[in-house]
């Protein structure tokens, strides 16, 4: 066809090709959106509405939103969710980032071994870890307990994996100067490691974060009162229990996606980023 | 990767010896450093695999006496009907869910990755229900197709417009269409993954390339498929593998949606793990099939890096 254009474009498009185009990704938008647009909708308008498919702008309510409030403690289940996934985020890091600073830049005996021992478990799936786990659990005594939602996430050989990578890539001199004006490994571990490994903590912590916040599997065997359910569990007794109150489910959901929604909204990029980088295992 | 770098470190190791490598009480120190994860691995994962192992071996319903049964429990699998319909349910899930998938991904990643704009939009809005609770989206694809719900609702529109017997199944109450009521809501879930990944994958093919193949008069398909094809293969054999051993964990999606019915037409490997462990506390039984489920995934990946060689393109060869 025409002169080749400079900008990143693989291919030059007729007209109606673009048009056909943009109609294909608007559908495919609308797609996407529908379902987040139909929870909104029932979840404003009276349980009648959605039966008789009329939903009158002024008949628009949040009385669905307080009646699923009244029922569900969704209060305890935002400080459960919040309070695991923000401790798991934080201390996983920090465990696995002092294992791969000694990994990457300490020599020990043994070291290879157990490194290779620790990406060996990357292939386990964890069903295989799980009814031990939940023995393990149920002996400490800690069965039901936020503690047994924390504890097991606090390890994870992806992270340390991942970080160890990042932290073979930073010169080694920094180290040997900081050593030199008579650093302690620790001190070089959180003032010349860590403040230089913030895109990899970020990406990692937005991965956990999220992976933690919509776990569903282990929460659901290591809890069974409400006041300790996280937000997906509670969401699914809420379902089990009025299975076709839409109107109230929707409310639910709807309050259920909000929390991590809005950070979505505000940190697009990294997000996108983290889950990605991190979900591909660092490649 | 190791191997390359010994050398140099060795040198350097031998350089600085005396500054801090090697030095005694290094050791030590070292040991502190990996001491809390390592004692967490040891109980979580080293203990809990060589326990998941032990158990697997044994007829124990928690409570009850623990007798050992040996490879009694995977023998007893071979014969269990319901555990290879669970996992004929998951082998569906991965030839439907990790093909379109892949398909669907790429096939958006190439749209947005033209001169388009409000790609970021674009990207925004297909990347969304990868953030979202599952649980969230399954329920509301409960309503979406459900026999009285909005999408049946359309069909029966359409069909009354057209003057055509169309009529929605019953996606989520047949033991026919249950299954694919999962993929769905796994493809609605999941897209924006596969897409983001092979948008990252595409921006790094080299214009020239394209250029080239265009002066050579290549149409648009002949450039996708022996230019833009053969260099993302890596990247396609990395996401199979990862949403095929992803297909192979599916758990969340149709234990939400349809708890793995009716009659078990979409429960899955996982929740006939579950179901055994937590709701007949079958513990020995669990454990075999959670294990029966690794070799799978094992057997699997071992088979497809062999494969590989045939069909990856890696720009080193």
């Amino acid at each position: 066809m025409e002169s080749t254009s400079h900008h990143r474009s693989p291919t030059e498009m007729s007209l109606p090709t673009r048009y056909a185009l943009y109609a294909v990704l608007i559908l495919g938008s609308v797609i996407m959106l529908a379902p987040f647009f139909l929870m909104l909708l029932v979840s404003l308008f009276p349980g009648e509405a959605l039966l008789t498919r009329q939903f009158a702008l002024n008949q628009i309510t949040l009385n669905n939103y307080a009646e699923t409030f009244s029922v569900v403690p969704f209060g305890r289940y935002f400080v459960n969710s919040t309070v695991t996934a923000v401790t798991v985020t934080v201390v996983q890091i920090l465990i696995s980032s002092l294992a791969a600073f000694a990994f990457a830049r300490l020599r020990f005996r043994g070291r290879e071994p157990i490194f290779l021992l620790y990406l060996a478990t990357l292939m386990i799936p964890a069903q295989v870890t799980l009814i031990p786990n939940f023995l393990i659990i149920t002996r400490l005594h800690i069965y039901d307990t936020l503690l047994a939602l924390i504890i097991p996430g606090l390890f994870s050989a992806l992270s340390t994996f991942l970080l160890r990578q990042y932290f073979r890539s930073i010169p080694m001199d920094l180290d040997e100067a900081a050593r030199i004006d008579g650093a302690s490994s620790l001190r070089i571990w959180w003032q010349v490691i860590l403040p230089l490994s913030w895109p990899v903590m970020a990406a990692l912590g937005i991965f956990t974060f999220q992976a933690t916040w919509n776990d569903f599997l282990w929460p659901l065997v290591v809890t069974s009162s409400d006041t300790v359910r996280t937000i997906p569990i509670g969401l699914s007794y809420f379902v089990g229990q009025y299975s076709t109150a839409w109107n109230l489910l929707m409310a639910g959901s709807v309050i259920a996606l909000l929390p991590v929604l809005v950070i979505y909204m505000f940190a697009q990029k990294s997000f996108v980023q983290g889950i990605t980088l991190t979900g591909l295992g660092g490649r | 990767m190791t191997s390359e770098t010994a050398p140099a470190e060795l040198v350097r190791s031998k350089e600085k010896r005396n500054l801090f490598r090697w030095r005694p009480d290094q050791q030590w120190e070292a040991y502190l450093f990996i001491a809390p994860s390592l004692i967490g691995f040891t109980v979580f994962v080293f203990l809990a695999v060589a326990a998941s192992l032990g158990i697997s071996a044994l007829n124990w319903g928690l409570s009850g006496p623990k007798g050992f049964v040996g490879l009694e429990n995977y023998i007893q699998l071979l014969r269990d009907r319901v555990f290879w319909k669970a996992f004929g349910n998951t082998v569906f899930y991965i030839v439907t869910i990790v093909p379109l998938q892949l398909a669907i991904g790429l096939a958006i990643a190439v749209a947005l990755n033209t001169a388009i704009r409000a790609r970021d939009t674009f990207r925004m809005v297909y990347f969304l229900p990868v953030v979202t609770t599952i649980v969230a989206g399954a329920i509301v694809f409960r309503l979406i197709l459900s026999k009285t719900g909005p999408l049946a609702g359309l069909v029966n529109g359409l069909g009354d417009l057209l003057n055509l017997p169309l009529a929605m199944p019953d996606m989520l109450g047949s033991t026919k269409y249950s299954k694919w009521s999962v993929v769905i809501l796994t493809l609605w879930k999941n897209v924006g993954f596969t897409m983001v990944v092979y948008l990252a994958a595409l921006q790094g093919v080299p214009q020239e390339l394209y250029d080239a193949a265009h002066v050579d008069g290549a149409s648009g398909w002949q450039r996708f498929r022996n230019v833009t094809w053969p260099l993302i293969s890596p990247t396609t054999f990395f996401l199979f593998i990862l949403q095929t051993i992803g297909a192979f964990q599916l758990f969340t999606e149709p234990f939400v949606m349809t708890r793995g019915g009716p009659a078990q037409s979409s429960m899955p490997v996982v929740q006939y793990i579950y179901d055994n462990a937590f709701r007949f506390t079958r513990m020995g039984k669990a454990s075999a099939i959670a294990w029966f489920l690794f070799i799978f995934i094992f057997g699997f990946t071992l088979v497809q890096n062999i494969m590989q060689r045939r069909w990856v393109h890696y720009e080193t060869e």
